[in-house]
């Protein structure tokens, strides 16, 4: 042990001394940062995995449908072959269901229509149209399996809670016992909802499906593609190939920037008033949806384009230019080839963007109640987006986990588009 | 019909290019030189009949309703649309279009089903008249393009003054759409300013956008101010922002500085999944999950918490900004020159002093170029706060009440039966205005920081 000097001391600290000293403190403060930044980074994951998550639990149980299987009579006293597509179905089906249940006295009409309401509103439509296409059937017994109604779906998926106070559910003991009779009878079980797909809108949950949605976002995004594909590469290539630099084609591309960037309900503004007000083309149309997301796209594969065009080497234009080609063989020949995986990825990803987008379908009227798939573009439709939309302001309850069904719909769509875009860029993009 | 003339222009252009490649091969094999390869002949003909056919009939298209709905009301019993409005011809117009396509209710009178018939042989004539049109102007180029074939024709630089034209109106498109957002939005908003007064519109404090049903309707006036509805974007966009900019900002630094290859290649494409999520899902995330949990916490701690709070609109929206904000801070990092990286680093500064001091200060313009993007999209946001933020116009800057935005505003204004002659549905264009030019200054603005930026160091 030494002991140093007062005064001295101060001299004897070198810079490298007082260095020293602060190096913890200033190591301490990196690490300060890096555990804000890991924890900043991880909420925002975890907020990614809350959506994930809680979209999953929600939405995994509108995949399958409770439906029941009835041995129903086809009773000639209620429907004949004269009267044929009317007849009454649902009492022909009320009966079915109570042949199950021993309890119940068929005479009773006020209990028949307890028991009728078991079944999906849509499960006289089923038999209808299973009669109508073999009437031969009236008289026989058949086989069927029919969707339950919402309030037996959601007890069957256990999202009924039995034990809320009666008055408050709603389902009541009557029915919870009925619904216990019918499934020790082994009549009701959870099969694969293929109806989510395979089905239009409906009002009652357990009957609506996306495919009036599917089919209208199909459309829609038919025309956005036919109309901004050409226009935009056609854009591009001009203003990136031959364009000479002065003020008109710096506007444009000062344009284009901006337009990229306007707010998407505005988009839905323009549609309202041009091509619904002034042009007077339909209303819910996915023809017109596609012409504004036609609009919306554009920039997106106009900026992706160029950037594609500019990635080529100069020494290929060059090259094809020494060789006594024109400037349109150049590009048309050999830049634009080379440049096409790259154009193709934008694309993709640019209408990507488009089916999600919904403000601007909501103003076209892409949100109406619509129970048939659209055949033409010029039908009225529903979108995904949109069709999501309805279903999250529906006041059902299995419309929550079809809500979030229809969600993962349309992420998987999303994924695929994306997925493809990035195997054409990691397949086909070259580095020069 | 209209699919045979696409048809009739299709294979008829197709024709055309056939029989100007042989006539050009013929001439070339009876040993003269051609100027240009017979395909371009071919091709010079193909262009010639598409271009015009084709906009011929896109414009005989878009006439074709409005002139047929012209003229079956002009065709009406004289008398029978004396002293109604506009609104209630359209109804008219509508039933008689009905009608036409079958699908009739009740017992229309008889002029309604005359006319209706009027409407069907219209259609079906102005079907027909469009299709021998198409055939006789592909007759007549086909017939035209046929007579130019000869040896010295110049047929490539025809073909590719053809594409340029192309081209320019390819990119022309881009200012026909802005043009036509301007003009749209620009025309109902001075039709609504005609209704209501631009100083009230302006610095009103009241917004009610109600119009009374009957004339002599007292008190249902509606009131057209748009301050609290912008109040209410500027409260949800202060909060969206307030979450975005920290966490955007913390996790570029974090994965441009610090992070391992193996977590910055996993974390990128996990935030670019959270920048690619549709706003749809975000707003049902926000009633889903986020309202829910604000609410119960509020009533745990005991503070009153609206049904649509701000607070769960923007902090989901805050949430989609982050992949946009941390996008923007690493493309500015990036472009710090590595020898001011290198600089700071040599004369020991440890990794965090070179980010903070040296890097950060120095990406300053190009991060602010992108939180002002950020801004002017949480502005322009519009299917969250539809979802999640509330209806009525609420003048308050506390982001636990429930309060209303510009775009929340224009969609429910324009939902649902739109006609375009009340203040009503005008008011959400005059609203599109300011969303237009609120935007559109940001945009500019934001842009050039960003560009100006990018040149000083590049």
């Amino acid at each position: 042990m030494t002991d140093i000097p007062s005064g001295s001391g101060a001299v004897a600290r070198t810079t490298m001394d007082k260095v020293h000293g602060s190096l913890a403190r200033r190591h301490r403060k990196q690490l300060i940062l890096q555990i804000f930044g890991i924890t900043a980074i991880s909420l925002a994951f975890l907020m990614l995995f809350i959506l994930l998550a809680s979209l999953i639990t929600t939405g995994h149980k509108a995949f399958t449908q409770t439906e029941i299987t009835l041995e129903v009579f086809i009773d000639p006293e209620e429907i004949s072959v004269e009267r044929l597509p009317r007849g009454n179905f649902t009492n022909v089906l009320a009966a079915a269901v109570a042949a199950d249940l021993p309890s119940v006295d068929q005479q009773d009409r006020a209990e028949m229509r307890v028991v009728g309401g078991i079944l999906s509103n849509g499960a006289q439509f089923q038999l209808r149209d299973r009669v109508v296409e073999e009437p031969e059937l009236i008289g026989q017994t058949i086989t069927i399996s029919v969707p339950v109604s919402d309030p037996y779906d959601q007890l069957h998926k256990d999202l009924l809670d039995r034990e809320t106070p009666e008055n408050l559910r709603r389902l009541d003991d009557t029915q919870i016992a009925y619904y216990d009779r019918l499934v020790e009878n082994g009549a009701i079980a959870a099969s694969l909802n293929t109806g989510l797909l395979t089905n239009a809108d409906s009002r009652f949950p357990e009957l609506a499906g996306l495919k009036g949605a599917i089919m209208g976002s199909f459309w829609a995004l038919l025309t956005c593609f036919l109309i901004s594909f050409p226009l935009g590469i056609g854009a591009a290539i001009y203003l990136e190939e031959f364009a000479p630099k002065n003020k008109l084609s710096d506007f444009i591309e000062v344009n284009i920037n901006n337009l990229a960037a306007v707010p998407s309900v505005v988009f839905g503004l323009l549609a309202l008033s041009v091509f619904i007000g002034l042009f007077g083309l339909p209303r819910s149309a996915p023809f017109v949806g596609g012409l504004t997301l036609a609009l919306m796209t554009m920039p997106t594969i106009i900026i992706a384009t160029r950037a594609a065009l500019k990635a080529v080497p100069p020494s290929i234009r060059e090259a094809a230019l020494g060789l006594g080609a024109s400037k349109q063989q150049v590009v048309f020949g050999h830049v634009v080839p080379l440049a096409m995986p790259g154009i193709l990825t934008g694309t993709i990803i640019g209408l990507a963007q488009a089916l999600g987008e919904t403000a601007p379908l909501l103003l076209i009227g892409m949100n109406a109640f619509i129970t048939s798939a659209p055949a033409t573009p010029f039908d009225s439709a529903t979108a995904l987006p949109t069709q999501i939309f309805i279903w999250a302001d529906s006041p059902e309850r299995g419309f929550v986990s079809r809500t979030s069904a229809a969600i993962l719909v349309l992420l998987t769509f999303l994924i695929m588009m994306n997925a493809i875009a990035i195997y054409l860029r990691s397949k086909f993009e070259r580095k020069w | 019909m209209t699919t045979l003339a696409f048809a009739i222009l299709l294979v008829a252009s197709l024709a055309a290019y056939a029989l100007n490649r042989r006539a050009a091969t013929t001439i070339r094999d009876g040993g003269a030189r051609l100027h240009s390869v017979s395909n371009y002949h071919g091709l010079f003909a193909l262009l010639l009949m598409l271009v015009p056919v084709l906009v011929v009939i896109l414009i005989w298209l878009v006439l074709q309703g409005p002139v047929v709905n012209a003229m079956v009301m002009w065709a009406l019993p004289a008398g029978t649309l004396d002293g109604l409005d506009t609104g209630q011809a359209d109804l008219i117009l509508a039933e008689i279009q009905s009608i036409s396509g079958g699908r009739i209710f009740g017992d229309p009178e008889p002029w309604k089903l005359a006319a209706a018939a009027h409407l069907t042989e219209l259609r079906e004539l102005a079907a027909l008249g469009l299709v021998l049109l198409t055939a006789l102007l592909c007759l007549a180029i086909m017939y035209v393009a046929r007579r130019k074939v000869a040896a010295g024709f110049r047929a490539r630089q025809g073909v590719e003054r053809i594409i340029s034209g192309l081209m320019i109106f390819c990119s022309v498109a881009a200012i026909f759409t802005t043009v036509g957002i301007v003009a749209s939005l620009a025309f109902e908003t001075y039709k609504f300013l005609r209704l209501v007064p631009l100083t009230e519109f302006l610095f009103g404090l009241n917004w009610e956008p109600q119009i009374p049903i009957r004339a002599d309707q007292i008190a249902a006036a509606g009131a057209f101010g748009w301050l609290p509805v912008i109040a209410g974007t500027i409260v949800i966009t202060f909060v969206a922002i307030f979450i975005a900019v920290p966490i955007g900002l913390l996790s570029a630094i974090y994965l441009f500085e610090f992070a391992p290859k193996r977590i910055r290649s996993v974390a990128k494409p996990l935030l670019e999944i959270l920048a690619g999520v549709p706003t749809v899902v975000y707003g049902f995330f926000a009633i889903l999950v986020v309202a829910p949990a604000i609410r119960s916490l509020g009533a745990s701690m005991g503070i009153p918490v609206a049904p649509n709070t701000a607070l769960a609109a923007g902090g989901v929206m805050g949430i989609m900004l982050v992949p946009f904000i941390s996008s923007f801070a690493d493309d500015a990092l990036s472009a710090v020159p590595r020898s001011m990286r290198d600089g700071a680093l040599a004369l020991g500064a440890t990794r965090a002093e070179t980010v903070l001091n040296v890097l950060f200060p120095a990406a300053i313009p190009g991060i602010v170029g992108g939180v002002l993007l950020a801004v002017s999209r949480a502005i322009g946001e519009t299917m969250i706060v539809v979802m999640a933020a509330g209806l009525m116009a609420n003048l308050t800057l506390n982001p636990l009440e429930s309060v209303t935005t510009v775009t929340v505003q224009i969609v429910t204004l324009l939902i649902g039966d739109t006609s375009f002659d009340n203040p009503k549905t005008l008011a959400a264009f005059a609203l599109g205005m300011m969303l237009f030019i609120v935007t559109l200054i940001i945009n500019i603005f934001a842009l050039r920081i960003v560009r100006k930026y990018r040149e000083a160091y590049d």
